[in-house]
């Protein structure tokens, strides 16, 4: 038994790198604003402590991520697309229950919120959420059961809905249904759903993350694509969190909290802002405030009453995602 | 007009070796040009296209770009992985290959025929099912977990979790090459040399392993190539750490995702190289065991 857990030992620790080290699971379209951050904590870290400290990264659909760290995915830290899955680890007693008040604004260093990508000069007159509804229009987006970027697509149309039908909740999941509808495809995650759609050229417009619409602009320039923001939208807040349990047995529990911390540092808040996040901090904000178009945002506790009835009521098993899905 | 016509049988044998008889089996010549025409137009869609297409986007942004992203700390990360992962997951299947091929055509117990569709399972499940197989024996969900994490012992989302799911995923090649192949030979010349007073291993190296040697070599190498393309289980197990827990297929998929699309492809180009580079070596074997596949 201890030849061969030796062994494996040996195995684990091919390609393992020296200095401290640190395990962020995050969500898919953060690939880049973890890359540039990571850079920036180490050298932070090096000249605060003297440490050389490594971040390694792992991207995918928020809740198959969450999913992993359930299964043994040993984060030290979790960078997620929304707080419910957060919760799901909490609920498996891998970090505390109240972990959302670690951090400062609700333990989400930037916001984002949901907006459209659509195919140059507006070929089918995309404008607000009723035009993704109408015959004929091509939408593309992630799956709500395995995307929280989807999840988040879902109730920004729900809350523009619920405003523009006073609330009736028939109309409303019939209005969903038909955007539903005109889905050809539901990706796995954000970032698959855009290379769907802009690589693959399927579909007339991306409902996405306004930071994901911004890099998919930077990246195949505007005079492919453009943005459309609608007139309501829902501010998306992307929590972070140490996973306790993982921390305290990697002993790195100081340098976990250290690297959220710094989110929130007038670095951290800059390399935020030209990933296309929104800062929170005010000053920061401020100077990218220019780079984002004008909408008016809700928050998922005024309209849905926090994350975990929202999961209930539309994402569940039989939810109203699963009523409308399967019409 | 009816006149001519005995002169045409006249005339007919002493044009006809021009032309070669057909035969009764053979069909007519716009059958068979039909024929070559669609495998060929088949082939050069769906095989020598994509193949080019590779080539031509790794190289888009010129030979030194395609170097650079060769040469990228996580990309040699994920190539050192997958080396390692096919050295550890081919020699285990080899040897388990070889015993299993063996203890099916040399012995019949009972339950023989049930273990030797037993050994197809990996080829019958889904690769991504092989995966969560792992995850649920090896992940925090199992019985195990405890023991794992006191000893420090990762398997699932590191290197070990990797290599148990391409081993089971290439498994069935190096056995499934061999049986036919033994089942055909027989046991004649080892029975023969046994009656000359060899022992179990000198029969084993001397004369079976020389019988089979093409055949072997043949299925490892098919083995190989799966392990090393493999995707749908390992990327379940991997957990996909950048640097760390990414082998190619799954390095080419993230490169994509991140809009690296030269990146991707350069390293996509390693890995067709690799499939060339087998066929190659198959062609070879082929003609070295005497034109005949094994």
């Amino acid at each position: 038994m201890k030849k061969i857990a030796a062994v494996l030992a040996l195995l684990a620790s091919i390609g393992l790198a020296s200095g401290a080290e640190l395990l962020n699971v995050s969500y898919d379209p953060t690939r880049e604003l973890y890359t540039e951050y990571n850079a920036a904590f180490a050298k932070y870290w090096k000249s605060k402590t003297g440490q050389d400290v490594t971040v390694n990264q792992s991207h995918g659909g928020s809740g198959k991520q969450a999913r992993s760290v359930l299964d043994g995915l040993e984060a030290d830290v979790v960078t997620l697309a929304l707080a419910y899955d957060i919760d799901a680890l909490a609920e498996k007693k891998l970090l505390p229950d109240d972990w959302q008040k670690a951090f400062p604004e609700n333990s989400s260093p930037y916001t984002s919120t949901i907006v459209f990508l659509v195919r140059k000069g507006n070929p089918k007159g995309i404008k607000d959420w009723d035009d993704l509804a109408k015959p004929g229009i091509a939408v593309i987006t992630p799956n709500p059961k395995t995307s929280g970027g989807a999840r988040w697509n879902y109730l920004g149309a729900w809350a523009y809905a619920e405003q523009k039908l006073n609330k009736d909740e028939a109309k409303v999941k019939d209005f969903i249904g038909k955007i539903y509808k005109n889905a050809p495809v539901l990706d796995s995650g954000a970032r698959g759903a855009t290379t769907t759609f802009v690589q693959r050229g399927l579909g007339d417009v991306l409902i996405a993350w306004e930071n994901e619409a911004y890099l998919a602009l930077k990246e195949f320039g505007p005079e492919k694509f453009e943005i459309v923001t609608p007139s309501i939208s829902i501010l998306a807040e992307p929590p972070v969190a140490v996973v306790d349990v993982v921390a305290k047995r990697h002993k790195t529990e100081d340098l976990a909290k250290a690297y959220l911390n710094y989110l929130y540092s007038e670095e951290g808040q800059d390399i935020a802002g030209k990933n296309f996040y929104r800062p929170r901090d005010p000053k920061v904000a401020a100077k990218y405030a220019s780079q984002f178009g004008k909408v008016s945002l809700v928050t998922i506790d005024d309209v849905f009453g926090g994350w975990k009835k929202a999961q209930a009521t539309h994402f569940a098993d039989g939810g109203t995602f699963d009523q409308i899905y399967a019409k | 007009m009816a006149g001519v016509v005995p002169d045409l049988t006249l005339i007919r044998p002493a044009v006809r070796p021009a032309v070669r008889p057909r035969r009764a089996t053979e069909e007519g010549p716009f059958i068979r040009w039909t024929l070559i025409v669609i495998t060929v137009l088949f082939f050069a869609a769906f095989l020598v296209l994509p193949l080019v297409t590779v080539f031509v986007e790794a190289f888009r942004k010129g030979t030194e770009y395609y170097f650079k992203a060769l040469s990228d700390p996580i990309a040699w990360s994920a190539i050192k992985l997958t080396l390692v992962t096919a050295a550890i997951a081919v020699p285990l299947n080899t040897v388990f290959g070889l015993a299993a091929a063996w203890a099916i055509t040399r012995f019949s117990f009972r339950g023989r025929q049930f273990l030797s569709t037993l050994i197809d399972l990996p080829l019958w499940v889904s690769p991504v099912i092989g995966g969560l197989i792992y995850v649920l024996l090896f992940g925090t969900q199992s019985p195990f977990s405890p023991w794992l994490i006191a000893h420090h012992i990762k398997i699932v989302y590191a290197t070990p979790g990797i290599i148990i799911a391409t081993v089971f995923v290439t498994f069935p090649f190096v056995a499934r090459g061999l049986i036919p192949l033994m089942q055909n030979q027989g046991v004649a010349e080892e029975e023969a040399a046994l009656t000359l007073g060899a022992h179990g291993w000198q029969v084993f190296f001397r004369v079976t392993i020389p019988k089979i040697k093409w055949g072997l070599l043949y299925s490892v190498i098919l083995s190989n190539a799966r392990a090393m393309g493999e995707f749908g289980a390992v990327s379940v197990v991997s957990g996909h750490i950048r640097g760390l827990t990414n082998t190619i297929p799954l390095q080419i998929e993230i490169l994509y995702n991140e809009y690296s699309f030269a990146a991707a492809f350069a390293l996509a180009s390693l890995l067709s190289l690799l499939g060339l580079a087998t066929l190659a070596l198959k062609t070879y074997i082929e003609w070295r065991a005497g034109g005949r596949p094994s």
